[in-house]
């Protein structure tokens, strides 16, 4: 079969195109009770007292929720449970829901708010960052132990003799670059629509890439067992990692539905989806690069403080991602760096594509491209030859697999005409690179457990159908489509013949979410090898009806025996079922039929099925992913650990008017190495994606904030690239097959956003000649540079 | 308390708090007349009254875009619009863009080109594209730039949405 490498059509775009398509916001439940949150309009305060009176009196009011009706906090991690489902005694951002008014009607729940009568005591509000370290009398979570300031979370890490590294350099360069807030823009707001029924089971309907958390997290919070809540995840209007965290409105949601035994439904509107934020930390990162002419990058020293906002959502992963993304795609033999999250009083922040990565990896390129500079070499000629080497350990002791990224620069700078443009352009337009590095999913579960990360039912009955059932969550980039696919491939069926259930915590077997680029590395891998085992039992009865004699079957687990290459082999002790197990049983699978190369014979794929149901009924398989045992024994040492890295090329051309400051991406030619591209269509799909948002954030792309509140807090303000800002586009995805990769897949959701920004900033660079240390690269930010720099002439 | 029933919650509500007309919409050739609140957008009288939920709310304040319908053939904003004032205009919504369930070919292109991701756009730029399809012969590069730029989408980058119509103006010659 073929669909492997085809361009398939997305699973979904007929409903999607004609409108049939139900997400969260369009499925209707029998008479609903509609729920409106007051929302705080301080950045920090204490609630002193909440008067329902006039609310609760109001005809057509069902039932008011406040902080006291919720014992339990929540958060997406374990270890930072600090969010409450309504603000209690205290509010700590402008927007932090308060108070829940469920009504019958939109209308009726709106103005009730305005009936609720909140007194509060306004709180001196910690809103700079570098400010929270200070100790101070009135901190943001004075239930966390330990501390007199604001500090969320410390995270630090040192490998190698970084003293040195700089001693053995040919030139050390070192900055201090500044990152503002940015958000997911998703188009479809947050919504959750709760059916219950008479036994007080609750049926979720939620807006979510992680179905499994809001799971969890609603059981946990409104302490029903976890088995009478089913989340569902309905078609969702795009992620991006802002719909990555259970929430505060779902929890109200279903509390609402417990307490009056009704349906509930909230939506929220666009500015509160602004409110809810859980957009990229912005940051403020001090670093340090030693590099030698001959040798490369010598040491990397990094000094990072992140503004989490609020709570915890992410921020504990985002804190070390800022550093140890920093690990690839170059040799870096010296490596240090330390990282502060801290509280203030401003929305949370959380994951976003490219999590904790982007940022530094500007810093980094940029860095690069001045070293570069400093020694007077070519940058794309430099960075060739100092790329990790295939099959290696980093430092930190990632596991390096495949490694395509040396070859794809070169094609990159071919395509590009590098050599003809860079330091040779006119005044005002310019070449440059930027490199990235990036995980095809945590090889860490959140929930520390030994269950795999990922499974998938496989089920096929007498008419030949397939079904696979994932808890994955298809969030617009194509899940659903890639594990049919797997099957498709497998099985030599049609697309059509393999339909997927998807995202219900109901019917299908665990997987842990639509984040950190996981899906297609380990849904994906699970699909297959549930696809595998179903063929076993086909293959068994093919031969059967063939009369032929079947080939003695090999061990489902394939060697993991391409580490050994490695330098320095960690211990592999776990038996899980082989990624990739090879399929070697004699037959070929392709267009519904199955034959027998030496014999000559086959027969048909629906009789064979028939055959195998013969004696057992439905076809019934599961097939799992489990992440090898990888890492170190240090600190954080699981942090960033992935059974395959992305690592991406992006040569950008920019046209800079030195009379406004204005820069335009004209052209970008991107090298994306994810491994086997499985379906072409879809991994454009997300290259592209990435590029608009990583072309957002270099930009324009830029949250305000006036005493905390959110300035910009709409499409008009928050402006987002249009189909004018976009460049001419040049991919390449030629990437050499990952070993343990589906089909020998890796991750593209994410991996090209980081390294777009600093190589637009390198070309500035080449253009005009100001090295950009903060994002945006709005006009203002570069006309300035500009008159600084004439001014110093 | 017993809850009372949805329909009549909803009429006191309008009742109550705003003034009441009877609207009556051609939707997709469908006589639509309902009696709501005389501030009703278009947009909410599509998704609640007709119950057509392929017109998407993403903003509800006219910058996103998701929500165009057709109106006399034209791509309006339908959040921006109150349902009273299109009475005697023909509204055409994604629901009503296929003739008997086949694809028109900006639909069909759309998706063959990969031009869907998420789909929360997708009617906008269905209905958008047939505009501009249905006005100019051959569109130049920047009308289509123009025509898919009053929508917002996050996912694709807006390339292979180009494309999609580009595909279909080749298909023309």
């Amino acid at each position: 079969m073929n669909t492997i490498g085809s361009r398939t059509i997305m699973k979904g775009s007929l409903e999607k195109v004609t409108g049939a398509a139900k997400y969260t916001d369009d499925i209707k439940v029998k008479n609903p009770l509609y729920i409106k949150l007051l929302r705080s309009p301080h950045a920090f305060a204490k609630i002193v007292s909440i008067n329902l009176d006039r609310v609760i009196a109001l005809e057509g009011v069902k039932c008011v929720v406040t902080g006291a009706d919720f014992k339990n906090t929540f958060g997406v991690l374990p270890i930072s449970k600090d969010e409450p489902a309504l603000a209690r005694d205290v509010v700590r951002y402008v927007g932090e829901p308060v108070v829940a008014v469920a009504a019958e009607t939109i209308g009726l729940a709106k103005r009730a708010l305005d009936l609720i009568d909140i007194k509060y005591i306004e709180k001196r509000a910690h809103l700079n960052p570098s400010h929270s370290l200070r100790k101070s009398e009135d901190r943001i979570h004075p239930e966390l132990p330990n501390r007199e300031n604001n500090l969320h979370k410390h995270v630090e890490q040192s490998f190698g003799d970084l003293e040195n590294g700089f001693e053995n350099s040919d030139t050390i360069v070192s900055s201090e670059f500044t990152f503002p807030s940015v958000t997911h823009a998703f188009t479809e707001p947050h919504c959750t629509v709760v059916e219950i029924s008479g036994d007080k089971e609750l049926k979720i309907y939620s807006a979510t890439q992680v179905p499994h958390y809001v799971h969890r997290a609603v059981s946990e919070v409104l302490e029903v067992p976890m088995h009478k809540v089913r989340v569902i995840k309905p078609y969702l209007g795009g992620g991006f990692g802002g719909k990555s965290d259970p929430f505060p409105h779902e929890m109200v949601a279903a509390k609402v539905a417990l307490l009056t035994g009704r349906n509930t439904k909230i939506t929220f509107s666009r500015e509160e989806v602004f409110f809810s934020h859980h957009g990229r930390h912005p940051s403020k990162i001090k670093m340090k690069l030693g590099v030698s002419k001959d040798d490369g990058l010598k040491s990397l020293e990094g000094n990072i403080l992140i503004d989490g906002g609020a709570y915890g959502s992410f921020g504990v992963v985002t804190s070390y991602y800022n550093g140890v993304l920093l690990q690839g795609p170059y040799n870096l033999p010296n490596f240090s760096f330390n990282c502060d999250r801290v509280y203030t009083n401003k929305p949370m922040c959380g994951a976003m594509r490219g999590h904790g990565g982007v940022n530094p990896r500007f810093a980094m390129e940029v860095l690069l491209d001045e070293a570069c500079t400093n020694l007077g070499v070519d940058p794309c000629e430099f960075r060739l030859g100092h790329f990790l080497k295939p099959y290696s350990l980093t430092p930190n002791e990632f596991r390096i697999t495949s490694v395509s990224v040396n070859s794809g620069l070169k094609k990159a700078m071919a395509k590009s005409k590098w050599s003809e443009k860079y330091g040779k352009l006119p005044f005002g337009k310019g070449i440059g690179v930027g490199c990235g590095f990036f995980i095809s999913g945590s090889n860490l579960p959140i929930h520390w457990n030994q269950m795999p990360q990922s499974s998938v039912r496989l089920t096929i009955d007498f008419d030949g159908g397939v079904t696979l059932y994932s808890g994955a969550s298809d969030i617009g980039q194509g899940s659903d489509t890639m594990l049919a696919m797997m099957a498709s491939e497998v099985l030599g069926l049609p697309m059509d013949m393999i339909k997927v259930v998807s995202a219900d915590t109901r019917l299908c077997p665990i997987d842990l979410g639509s984040y950190s680029s996981r899906v297609t590395f380990m849904a994906g891998n699970a699909a297959r090898n549930a696809a595998i085992r179903v063929r076993k039992i086909l293959a068994k009865a093919a031969y059967e009806m063939l009369e032929l004699k079947a080939p003695k079957e090999k061990d489902a687990n394939v060697d993991i025996d391409f580490f050994k290459q490695g330098q320095n082999p960690p211990k592999y002790d776990s038996p899980y079922l082989g990624a990739n197990p090879k399929i070697d049983d004699g037959l070929t699978f392709s267009d519904q039929k199955i034959s027998e190369a030496q014999a000559g014979e086959s027969v048909d794929y629906i009789d064979v099925v028939r055959r195998a149901l013969d004696f057992g009924g439905a076809l019934n398989v599961q097939g799992v992913y489990s992440s090898p045992k990888l890492g170190g024994t240090f600190k954080g040492a699981g942090a960033g650990l992935s059974p395959a890295y992305s690592m991406s090329v992006f040569i950008s051309e920019v046209d800079v008017n030195p009379s406004t400051g204005a820069v335009k991406v004209e052209k970008v030619t991107c090298f994306h190495d994810c491994g086997v591209a499985l379906n072409p269509l879809a991994v454009e799909g997300q290259l592209e994606g990435s590029i608009h948002m990583g072309l957002g954030q270099a930009l324009m792309e830029r949250i305000e904030h006036t005493e905390g509140a959110v300035q910009n807090a709409s499409f008009l303000n928050y402006k987002i690239p249009s189909a004018f800002e976009m460049p001419e586009i040049e991919l390449i995805y030629d990437g050499e097959a990952e070993v343990e990769g589906p089909f020998g897949a890796k991750e593209v959701g994410e991996g090209a956003l980081a390294p777009f920004i600093p190589s637009i900033a390198n070309a500035v660079y080449d253009a005009v000649g100001v090295r950009v240390r903060q994002l945006p690269m709005s006009a203002d930010v570069i006309l300035s540079a500009l008159r600084e720099k004439e001014g110093k002439k | 308390m017993v809850g009372k029933a949805a329909g009549n919650w909803r009429f006191k509500d309008k009742v109550l708090n705003d003034l009441v007309e009877v609207v009556t919409l051609n939707i997709n050739s469908v006589s639509y007349s309902r009696a709501v609140s005389s501030l009703m957008t278009l947009s909410h009288f599509i998704r609640e009254e007709c119950d057509l939920t392929g017109t998407k709310i993403g903003c509800d304040r006219g910058e996103c875009g998701c929500c165009s319908v057709l109106v006399d053939g034209k791509p309006i904003l339908a959040c921006l619009v109150l349902a009273k004032f299109v009475q005697d205009a023909e509204i055409t919504t994604i629901e009503g863009i296929s003739v008997d369930g086949q694809l028109t070919p900006i639909q069909e292109s759309m998706v063959e080109n990969g031009a869907i991701q998420c789909g929360f756009c997708t009617p906008s730029m269905v209905l958008n594209a047939t505009h501009l399809l249905n006005t100019h012969k051959a569109p130049s590069k920047n009308q289509i730039k123009k025509c898919v730029s009053g929508t917002i989408c996050r996912c694709t980058g807006y390339t292979k949405i180009e494309k999609a119509i580009e595909k279909v103006v080749e298909g023309r010659e």
